[in-house]
């Protein structure tokens, strides 16, 4: 594996996108998450070219208010618009419709093209969307924010486990990949190799499950009954609600404008 | 003087370890302050878990706080009252954020909010913590970590503590700092560790951990 691919792959700490303070980190998470769905929701149904568009002026203006670091969410949009771009490829030709232009004798149709153009707008205006709103949370208040608008208790646990322990996770993974360098291991396409990586994985997940009794009897010693308690300082202001209104707007003017009409 | 906690010729054995303790017995008393030593693999932990019922002896009895303690029903209130450190912090230290960690304890023993909340912010002011409760825990330094471990267990208010080679992974400021902390509290405590030169320090008196046994050195 590439190293700057194993490296994105194991190297996150549960920490917000990189962004200098900005007037989105003054909203209440839980206006921040609303919005991002309200928003995502209006631009994924829409049928029109023109609504997802908008979107993603709009996306811009959020990305531009968070002031996200500019490389690192280039980074995370490409590494969705590769998928996208594969799909821009396939689609004009797997849909029927006017033929546009011939390739090898297969024709792309003009449709198809509409449709990829269109889903490639509303991926980008709701990834951007997203990292804007909710991606600039540090994950752990992500969790909280999700808790304090009820999303189910053992969801939450799961994604605050989640964050608390990949980190661990990548921490032992990195120490025995180093460990293995060490021994002059170098990933070849040969049967060592794919043995190597076999244990290394099972070593993993062996040790993982052994950590995660170790916690449970950490928990136990600590009276652990079934609950965990969070705590949070979060306050819902006014402008908060000016900001779901205004989503709400969007969306009540995004219905009437006939974007979802056949 | 009776004593806080004692195992009484307790037995137990893994699978394929064979016999680890073989009618070990040790006792606790008020205002002690015990090392238990002995190689890896010797048993220390086993018998740390063994005191607050995280298993069962094969054989032989524990008797906590003047009771003998058979069932795990017994043993909830025995770990609310002798605090355990583990030896990794990142066992321990599970909720996002510090003070959620260090209040889970009293939560857990019925306190409310507001008092969990006071009661962990005094035992991370008395550790010399405070300022850390809105931290994240998993970035925290291994000292910070390991001081965060010793707030969430004191802040149960346990009579009894056990560490788990505390001094682990420690540089030496976090260390001298630790052992203020330790000697500092007026619990009772068994000390696992390694480090003589961090138990000269504490202890007062000194126990081996041989063959299955625990020894007087």
């Amino acid at each position: 594996m590439p190293q700057f691919l194993e490296h994105s792959m194991t190297s996150w700490r549960g920490q917000e996108v990189e962004h200098a303070a900005s007037i989105v980190d003054q909203f209440d998470p839980r206006a921040r998450i609303i919005t991002a769905l309200v928003f995502a929701i209006v631009i994924v149904f829409s049928k029109t070219l023109w609504l997802p568009f908008l979107g993603l002026l709009l996306a811009f203006g959020f990305a531009l208010s968070a002031s996200l670091h500019l490389k690192r969410t280039m980074r995370r949009v490409i590494a969705m618009d590769m998928f996208v771009v594969l799909m821009i490829i396939m689609l004009p030709f797997t849909m029927d419709g006017t033929p546009l232009f011939h390739v090898f004798g297969f024709a792309a149709s003009e449709e198809g093209f509409i449709k990829a153009i269109g889903i490639a707008l509303k991926a980008n205006a709701v990834v951007l969307t997203l990292l804007a709103l909710v991606g600039t949370l540090e994950a752990s208040v992500l969790g909280h924010a999700l808790a304090r608008l009820s999303v189910p208790e053992k969801l939450v646990h799961l994604l605050l486990f989640t964050v608390r322990y990949l980190d661990v996770i990548s921490r032992e993974y990195k120490s025995m990949r180093k460990a293995m360098k060490a021994r002059a291991f170098v990933a070849r396409n040969n049967l060592h190799t794919w043995r190597s990586f076999g244990y290394l994985i099972g070593m993993l997940l062996v040790r993982s499950l052994e950590r995660s009794e170790r916690i449970y009897a950490a928990m136990k010693c600590r009276g652990y009954c079934g609950k965990l308690y969070l705590f949070d300082t979060m306050q819902w202001q006014t402008r908060d609600t000016a900001l779901i209104a205004s989503a709400v707007v969007f969306s009540v003017f995004a219905i009437f404008s006939g974007a979802y009409a056949t | 003087m009776t004593a806080l906690i004692t195992a009484e010729q307790v037995s137990y054995s893994y699978p394929q370890q064979g016999m680890v303790l073989d009618q070990a017995s040790l006792s606790l008393y008020a205002g002690e302050k015990v090392s238990l030593e002995g190689s890896n693999g010797a048993g220390k932990t086993t018998l740390f878990n063994l005191l607050v019922g995280l298993n069962k002896p094969k054989a032989g009895k524990i008797i906590a706080f003047g009771k003998e303690r058979l069932v795990e029903a017994d043993f909830i209130e025995v770990r609310s009252r002798a605090g355990f450190l583990f030896q990794d912090p990142d066992d321990q230290l599970f909720c996002p954020t510090v003070l959620e960690d260090v209040a889970f304890g009293p939560m857990n023993q019925g306190k409310t909010a507001e008092e969990a909340k006071t009661i962990s912010l005094e035992v991370l002011d008395c550790l010399g913590m405070a300022g850390f409760e809105e931290r994240v825990t998993h970035q925290l330094s291994g000292g910070e970590k390991r001081l965060i471990t010793l707030a969430s267990v004191l802040a149960m208010k346990p009579e009894v503590l056990l560490l788990d080679e505390p001094s682990n992974a420690l540089d030496k400021d976090a260390r001298i700092r630790l052992i203020e902390v330790l000697q500092s509290l007026s619990q009772a405590m068994i000390i696992i560790s390694h480090e003589p030169s961090f138990l000269d320090a504490l202890v007062t008196r000194r126990t081996r951990l041989e063959g299955g046994k625990v020894l007087d050195v």
